[in-house]
């Protein structure tokens, strides 16, 4: 059978619905929280703070940390075990990479800024909802930023192209699935995994619809700390 | 410790009121929302004041203890989170994760408020286990009432999902609830000096002298106690904090 129309009823070039807030984690320097259909991300942000341990500070400048974690009961299926995994660990490290770029960590030298990912409620998409929920929360700590990074993944199910898998694409069995983080400005591209088998035309097809859907991902990123520092001013009046 | 917080708090205390203003035996604004991750069988957020946590329960298949046969089982688990505190760290569950988790999970277990008789599908052969998983988002302070309460409203919220030949289809939820017989709180008093208080902020967690925990149930019997902190208190003192608890558990659990 065909794949002739989404389970959810979207379009090919449709994102699902969206939603953010800044500032959410009373006691982090900043935070962020991101919602993509059914996929729910939150992340704080510590620091600059003193590394420790010690041997892994940069005198230079300084290092960005990002732990990843999907809830125990954020599944799904069975509960998750908490802890460290397998997964969790690569997320955690190429989360990293798609966020040091727009970073500028030089006046931080010997510090470490801990970006801590939580997530409790997931259907696919859970790494780019987490690097979305983490760039407003590293915006909102005030953490020095060239640009923000947008994630959101495209693919292919049997023959179709389309932007935003959700678990039942995401698993469907002729699937692929690239999520890809891009610089909202420059465009530049700090994530990109992939797995399945697609054409190279098809690559350029998916990057295509994440470059549109990066424009609306900052709209909403935007929109979420403009509110907060406009709660805040009203806060104070 | 910090002497400088706690001779104020004492100070103010002495003066009928509290860093925030508060009465000593007054909470912050509670608030509980169900239903807060759709994957899980039960979910609820707890706000006490700017203090979040988030309980989830997931049921799995499993087989009875062999000296239980008929009987499931359940478990609480606490996450402290480092995204929730600068005080918290990665890594294996800390002594206060481990202190949390138990207190709560003994407060469920030996008030018999889940009917785990009611959780075996097939004697010696497959029960339902009920864990609990209670994860903090933001620590303002007085976590354990609070991991407490959202344990409870997790659990409420929580439905069977469906079982075919032995095998949990966690896509199609049932609409039948969890056992559950009874509804305890927790009620955490803490002790200043002479004076004892109730919800405290994470300022004023940092320098108590002592506190104990009280499980209560809905006819005011007690169903868990857990003294903690550096300094002892008095048998007068016990009673006290027992009739706080007593008091403050019947607001708390209007909320669930």
């Amino acid at each position: 059978m065909a794949y002739d129309k989404r389970t959810d009823g979207r379009d090919w070039g449709e994102v699902r619905p969206m939603e953010a807030k800044a500032g959410i984690i009373k006691r982090a320097h900043g935070s962020g929280w991101f919602k993509i259909g059914n996929t729910e991300a939150f992340a704080a942000v510590y620091g600059p703070r003193e590394m420790f341990p010690r041997f892994q500070q940069n005198p230079e400048k300084g290092v960005l940390r990002v732990h990843y974690n999907m809830m125990p009961f954020s599944s799904a299926g069975d509960r998750i075990r908490p802890g460290p995994s397998r997964r969790s660990k690569e997320i955690s490290h190429v989360a990293q990479k798609a966020l040091l770029p727009v970073m500028d960590l030089s006046e931080f030298a010997n510090s470490v800024v801990d970006v801590f990912i939580e997530l409790p409620q997931t259907d696919a998409g859970t790494r780019c909802a987490g690097i979305c929920a983490a760039s407003i929360a590293l915006a909102d700590a005030g953490i020095p930023m060239k640009d923000m990074v947008c994630a959101i993944s495209a693919g292919k199910v049997e023959d179709k192209m389309l932007v935003d898998l959700n678990y039942d694409e995401d698993s469907h069995e002729i699937g692929v699935d690239i999520p890809i983080a891009m610089m909202h400005n420059s465009k530049q591209i700090t994530l990109m995994q992939m797995d399945g088998v697609i054409s190279k035309e098809h690559v350029k097809e998916a990057v295509g619809y994440v470059n549109k859907a990066c424009d609306q991902i900052y709209d909403v990123m935007k929109a979420a700390l403009k509110d907060k520092f406009k709660t805040a001013e009203g806060g104070s009046q | 410790m910090n002497e400088e917080l706690h001779k104020e708090i004492i100070s103010l205390l002495g003066k009928g009121t509290r860093l925030d203003g508060r009465k000593a035996d007054q909470y912050r604004k509670v608030r509980v929302e169900t239903g807060v991750s759709r994957n899980a069988e039960g979910s609820a957020s707890v706000w006490i004041g700017d203090t979040q946590v988030t309980a989830g329960v997931k049921l799995e298949v499993i087989k009875p203890y062999p000296d239980q046969p008929d009987d499931g089982s359940m478990m609480v688990n606490v996450e402290l989170y480092p995204l929730s505190s600068p005080d918290f760290e990665t890594g294996p569950p800390d002594i206060l994760a481990i202190e949390l988790a138990r207190i709560t999970d003994r407060a469920i277990r030996e008030s018999k408020t889940l009917d785990t008789k009611k959780l075996c599908i097939e004697s010696g052969e497959k029960a339902w286990m009920v864990i609990i998983d209670v994860c903090t988002m933001n620590d303002a302070g007085n976590l354990f009432d609070a991991i407490y309460l959202a344990a409870m409203a997790a659990m409420k919220d929580a439905v069977f999902p469906t079982l075919e030949d032995g095998v949990v289809d966690y896509k199609h939820k049932t609409t039948e609830k969890l056992p559950l017989a009874k509804t305890p709180v927790s009620v955490t008093v803490f002790k200043y000096g002479n004076h004892l208080i109730v919800d405290p902020t994470d300022t004023e967690q940092k320098v108590y002298d002592a506190r104990l925990t009280v499980g209560v149930l809905e006819d005011g019997q007690l169903c868990s106690m857990q003294k903690g902190g550096e300094e002892p208190i008095s048998e007068d003192e016990v009673f006290k904090m027992i009739d706080m608890a007593q008091v403050a558990s019947q607001e708390l659990r209007k909320n669930i």
